[in-house]
This record gives structure tokens, C-alpha cells and sequence, in this order.
């Protein structure tokens, strides 16, 4: 029949439904059979893990909704309601609180994978920078998830990092003046946060989609950092990675619960507990911990503007670092410098993490300072010229033979197994 | 699978750093003590916060408010519902009469505990300007914790010889800066435990202090017990997909 989408489905309701809207020809064809490369190590879970994450986000994110109050008089104590009146309520609020950090550590894993095998690269580029806008609108949306609850740290995070557009020559005071809705922070900025903090996530999920479009274009890097040469390096998504991302699934569920059930409040600040005061000033006002390596850089620089554009370049750099690393071979396992200097960029996100939640005094200051130097040399030097000098070590032909190579055993992919549609769907 | 190991130590270093960014915040460090609602499997010792709501209401209560708990809360250490009814209808709360008019009546179990006045600026008119912060979640909002709240307690002295106390200030071993506008709420034998415990400050001090770490996490039992259920669920979960893999992977290693 013209304009029916021919379907192979023989349930006749699904066959009647895809034939109209091939969704399931479309889902069978991305996830089912999509084809993978057989070698992924677990580190090419974050991705699943990531996109759990935001789900579980959304979820508890739309139940608390409906049980908070954006008002800058009653926002706190609507947040205690929710911890003792609403049935699960203190559940739903620390799975998303901590489920705020969890997506951070996710998602910094899923980002230095990328960067280590060298994922952004050709023909990678625009999935590499979809990843870079994800992680941007992360930022804004914890952000404004943090202000929420109209604790002290709420109060003064917002503030801080809302002044820090004052930097910006001429504009700078009328920015702020129209991101707080008044001139301090209060609940015209709360209620705006608010809105806000419930769009962003949507948006979030719409870049997610492109980001997982991309990827079924150009298909998955791998640990080799090798092209796919054929059906022999290959397995389809399912069952092979829908099965490995599950075990992947459970074990970061258990550290979630580990945190949520026994150390809910660990990785928050005590003084959000304190309702927001316009007129105390905590001792130190840090932002939540995933924000302290970038913290750390805007208080590197001894001038605001000069602080602040550092700030946001951090992030900026990452987008360019397709044209950065001028080196042809993907997989630091083949690149003996860049392995060992992957390693010290690691460390010195670690030493900027650190110093992030200390006062920016003494030895803090230089060690960020030096952290910060060298974070910008990896990427605007460091790359560009490694690429040009360092001798990578010789690339395996092609992924089955290296991995059967290292695999011991093993032998040609059973017959069928490779193109095996999930029946059962 | 260098990345990995390497990966997962930084992991753990990510989750070491809140404990030292919020141990730089004050140069204070409280002597830790034994709780009955530490650790995984820790719950509220019944006896003790009764006995630390007993000194709430009659040391506390005149000055500090709980207002997010309800008399119903008590249930949670062990009150039974005679008891708790009684406990409120003994309390005043502000109501509205037949006629429109600002009335009071006996409280209900559902009821908030009543506040010592009636809003923040009739505390600061009653104590000199400062304000009682309300104790509803004080154990979650210090960064030491039930340790930082027992200490503060057990921790009025003699101010040394060197320091010139504010007016109507008192010195404090455990608060920021050593100057608290807050007297020495606790001496020994300030209230009579009807179970006969001998009612010296620190013992008070632990009391109340269990109480108030009850009232800031009411779910805390609750939530422990089934944290275990679901971690060993979890555990149980990654067994089974774990063999699963192996199965599905067995024909392509």
C-alpha cells in the first residue's frame, strides 16, 4: 500500500502502529540492532548512567513540584514540609539532592572517558560539543535547583554567582539588576529560578536527544580508538550492551542509595538548613562541590572580570578541543605522553576541586593558581603541539583482532548472532 | 583498566572533599561522642529523648522554638498517643473564635509545637536583640553536628584571664569567637527525671541533644532500615545481572 512504512513486525497491533509511525522499526533499528563496537570497557556505561540519572531527576524533580512553595517567605519551610509531612517526601527530596551530585560525578567520568580516548574527535566534533551544551545547562540547571530551598548557602550562592555578571563592563549592573527581577536577590528571583529550573531539564532532554543522534551517525568510539572496519567488530546493542549497562545500572544504584539512605546530607552544606537571611553573611559561602574546581578558577585571578571570563573559558576551551589536539590517533593507550599528561590534567581538576572549598588564602591560592595554569596550557599548548611531536605506539588492525588477540580464545562471532532483531519486543 | 582504577580513586576523592572543605570553616573541632543514631543501623535511644524533651520543654522551650515538629512527633520516642494528647491540650495555641476574633485553645496532637512569641522581631525585643534561632533542624544546619550541639552544652567555662567578655555576653569553649549571648541554659540539677538518671549537665546536655537530633530527622529510623533493604536488594540485583552478562557474553569472549 502507498505511504505505509513496511514493517516487519508480525504482532498485528505493533505491526499496525509501526506501520503508520515506524517508531519500532526506529527503536529496533537504534537499539536493537544498532551495531556497536564489540570491545567497550565499563567506562562506556556513563553514557546509560547519565540518561538514568536525568530520568530519576525528572521524576522526583516533578513530585517535589507539586509540594513546594516559591515564595521567598515560605519556600524553607516548605521544603521541611515536604521532609515531614509528604508520604516519602524526605526520600523524593534526597534522591534528587543527591541525585544533583550523582549526575556530576557521572558525567565528569562520561567527559574525562571522552577525553582520554580521544572521543572528540573527527568525525565526533558537533556530539562532542552537544556535550559541552549539556554539561553548561547542567550547571545553570543545579544552579538554580540549589537556590531552592532559600537556605543561607541558597541565598548567597545566588548571589555571589549572579554578581559575577557585574564584572562585564557598562552592562554588567543592568544584567544583574534584570536576572534578579529587583536589586538584591529575593522572591522575584526565587520564583524566576523556579520556572526556570523546571524548563531547563526539558531543554536538557532535547539536547540529550541530539546528542544520542549524533552518536547513531557517526556510532561509538571505542578503547582502541579505532574505526569500525566491519560486521566482525561489531555486536548489536542488544542484548550485549542493553545487558552491560544494567550491571553498570545496579552498581551505581548502590552507591546513589548508599548515599541517599545512610549519608543524605553528606555532601550538602549545613548552613542550607539556616532559612536564607539578607542580613548574615556566612563565614565562607562556597557553592555545592561539583562547582568548587570552578570556583577555584574565578578566585585564581586577582581581577573580577579577568576571573570570571576565565571562569566560563574553562568550559569554552572544551568545545575547541576538537581543533586543539592536532594528534591523528584517538586512544591515549597509543598516545605514551598524552596518557601520562591525561593523568596530571586529572590531578590538577582534583587540586582546583579541593582548593575550591577552602578560603582563598595563603597556600590555597597558589595552588590553585598553578591548577588553573596548567588546566589552560593542557589544552591551549599542550594539545596543539603534543599532537605535532609525540610518536604513538603502532595502532592494532582492527578491533576483533586486537581484542581476540588479548580476548585468549574466543573465535568468530557465532552465525547470526550479530543481526538478530529482539523478537521478543 | 588503568582509567578505571584510577577513575574510581578520583571518584572517592571527589566524595573525601566536603569533609575538608567544611572542616577549614571554623578552627573549632568538637570531641565526638557516642551516639545511639550513628552508624547504619543506629536508632534513637527512647529513653534518653524523652528525658531530653522533658529538659526542652522546661529549659529550652522558654526561649527557643521547634516550629516545623508537631506534639505528634512524640509518638516517635516512644509517647504513646494519652500521653501526647495530654502533653498538648496542657499547651495554649492562638486560634480564631466564632466571632473572627484572636482567640486561644487547648493544642492537638496535629498541632506545631507552640513558639515562646510570637514572631522574630518580639524575640529580639525580649532578649536584648538577639534571636533564638528556632531548633526545628539545628542538628542538620551545624557543621559538627549532634557533637557540635552536645559540646556547645557541656561547654560554658570561666572565660581566661586574658579575655574581655562583650556585654552580656559568656564565654563558650565551643562557640565561634568564645562569646555566646546565650547564658548557660544547663546546671546540675536543673530539672528531676522521673526515672531517677542524676541530672548533671552533661547528662542533660546528651538528652536534649538526642531529642533534637530526633526532631531534625524524624524519618531517620525509617530511612536506615530500609536503606538496608534496598542495598541488599541492590546487591542481590547486581549478582544476578552480573551472571546474566556473563551468559549473554559467553559466546563472543
Amino acid at each position: 500500500m502507498a505511504g505505509l512504512h513496511k514493517s516487519e513486525f508480525e504482532n498485528p497491533v505493533i505491526r499496525w502502529v509501526d506501520s503508520r509511525l515506524p517508531i519500532f522499526t526506529m527503536m529496533q533499528k537504534e537499539y536493537g540492532v544498532f551495531p556497536t563496537p564489540r570491545n567497550f570497557n565499563y567506562l562506556w556505561n556513563f553514557g546509560a548512567l547519565a540518561m538514568v540519572n536525568l530520568v530519576i531527576m525528572i521524576a522526583t524533580g516533578i513530585f517535589l513540584a507539586m509540594n513546594y512553595t516559591p515564595h521567598a517567605t515560605m519556600a524553607f519551610d516548605s521544603v521541611e514540609r515536604i521532609m515531614r509531612d509528604v508520604n516519602f517526601g524526605w526520600l523524593l527530596r534526597y534522591v534528587h539532592a543527591n541525585g544533583g551530585s550523582m549526575f556530576f560525578i557521572v558525567v565528569y567520568i562520561h567527559l574525562a572517558r571522552g577525553l582520554y580516548y580521544g572521543s572528540y574527535k573527527m568525525p565526533r566534533e558537533l556530539l562532542w560539543i552537544l556535550g559541552v551544551v549539556i554539561l553548561l545547562l547542567m550547571m545553570a540547571t543545579a544552579f538554580m535547583g540549589y537556590v531552592l530551598p532559600w537556605g543561607q548557602m541558597s541565598y548567597w550562592g545566588a548571589t555571589v554567582i549572579t554578581n559575577l555578571f557585574s564584572a562585564f563592563p557598562l552592562v554588567g549592573d543592568y544584567i544583574v539588576t534584570w536576572l534578579w527581577g529587583g536589586f538584591s536577590v529575593d522572591n522575584a528571583t526565587l520564583n524566576r529560578f523556579f520556572s526556570l529550573h523546571y524548563l531547563l531539564p526539558f531543554v536538557l532532554v532535547g539536547v540529550v536527544f541530539l546528542h544520542i543522534a549524533a552518536l547513531h551517525i557517526t556510532g561509538s568510539n571505542n578503547p582502541l580508538g579505532i574505526e569500525v572496519k566491519g560486521p566482525q567488530d561489531t555486536l548489536p546493542f542488544h542484548p550485549y550492551y542493553t545487558i552491560k549497562d544494567s550491571v553498570g545500572i545496579c552498581v551505581y544504584l548502590i552507591v546513589f542509595a548508599l548515599l541517599v539512605f545512610f549519608a543524605p546530607n553528606y555532601l550538602g552544606h549545613a548552613d542550607n538548613y539556616i532559612p536564607a537571611n539578607p542580613l548574615v553573611t556566612p563565614a565562607h559561602i562556597v557553592p555545592e562541590w561539583y562547582f568548587l574546581p570552578f570556583y577555584a578558577i574565578l578566585r585564581s585571578v586577582p581581577d573580577k572580570l579577568g576571573g570570571v571570563l576565565l571562569m566560563f573559558g574553562s568550559i569554552g576551551v572544551l568545545a575547541l578541543v576538537p581543533w586543539l589536539d592536532t594528534s591523528p590517533v584517538r586512544s591515549a593507550r597509543y598516545r605514551p605522553v598524552y596518557r601520562i599528561l591525561f593523568w596530571v590534567l586529572v590531578l590538577a581538576c582534583a587540586v582546583l576541586l579541593v582548593c575550591g572549598g577552602k578560603p582563598p588564602e595563603g597556600i590555597w591560592v597558589v595552588l590553585s593558581r598553578v591548577a588553573t595554569a596548567y588546566y589552560f596550557l593542557h589544552f591551549l599548548v599542550i594539545l596543539p603541539v603534543l599532537g605535532k611531536f609525540e610518536r604513538p605506539l603502532p595502532l592494532p588492525e582492527s578491533i576483533s583482532r586486537a581484542v581476540l588477540a588479548d580476548g585468549g580464545g574466543g573465535g568468530p562471532l557465532p552465525g547470526g548472532a550479530a543481526a538478530k532483531p529482539m523478537e521478543k519486543a | 583498566m588503568g582509567f578505571l582504577r584510577i577513575a574510581a580513586a578520583a571518584a572517592l576523592l571527589a566524595l573525601a572533599t566536603p569533609v575538608a572543605a567544611t572542616a577549614a570553616e571554623g578552627e573549632l573541632t568538637f570531641p565526638p561522642q557516642n551516639w545511639s543514631f550513628s552508624g547504619p543501623f543506629g536508632t534513637f535511644d527512647r529513653a534518653a529523648a524523652q528525658r531530653g524533651f522533658q529538659v526542652y520543654s522546661e529549659v529550652c522551650a522558654a526561649c527557643h522554638s521547634v516550629k516545623h515538629a508537631y506534639y505528634r512527633d512524640l509518638g516517635g520516642i516512644g509517647l504513646t498517643h494519652k500521653e501526647i494528647e495530654a502533653i498538648a491540650a496542657a499547651v495554649m495555641v492562638p486560634s480564631i473564635d466564632d466571632d473572627g476574633q484572636p482567640a486561644e485553645r487547648p493544642a492537638r496532637p496535629s498541632d506545631h509545637f507552640r513558639a515562646p512569641y510570637p514572631n522574630e522581631t518580639a524575640a529580639r525585643a525580649t532578649f536584648n536583640g538577639a534571636y533564638p534561632p528556632d531548633l526545628s533542624v539545628i542538628i542538620k544546619a551545624r557543621a559538627g553536628g549532634a557533637d557540635q550541639l552536645y559540646n556547645l552544652l557541656a561547654g560554658y567555662a570561666e572565660p581566661p584571664a586574658d579575655m574581655k567578655l562583650g556585654d552580656g555576653m559568656y564565654y563558650n569553649k565551643y562557640f565561634a569567637g568564645h562569646q555566646i549571648a546565650m547564658p548557660a541554659p544547663l546546671s546540675d540539677g536543673r530539672v528531676t527525671y522521673a526515672d531517677g538518671t542524676r541530672a548533671s549537665v552533661e547528662q542533660m546536655a546528651r538528652d536534649v541533644t538526642t531529642f533534637l537530633a530526633y526532631i531534625a530527622e524524624p524519618e531517620m529510623e525509617v530511612r536506615k532500615r530500609l536503606g538496608v533493604k534496598v542495598v541488599l536488594f541492590l546487591i542481590f540485583m547486581t549478582g544476578v545481572t552480573y551472571a546474566a552478562k556473563r551468559k549473554v557474553w559467553a559466546d563472543v569472549h
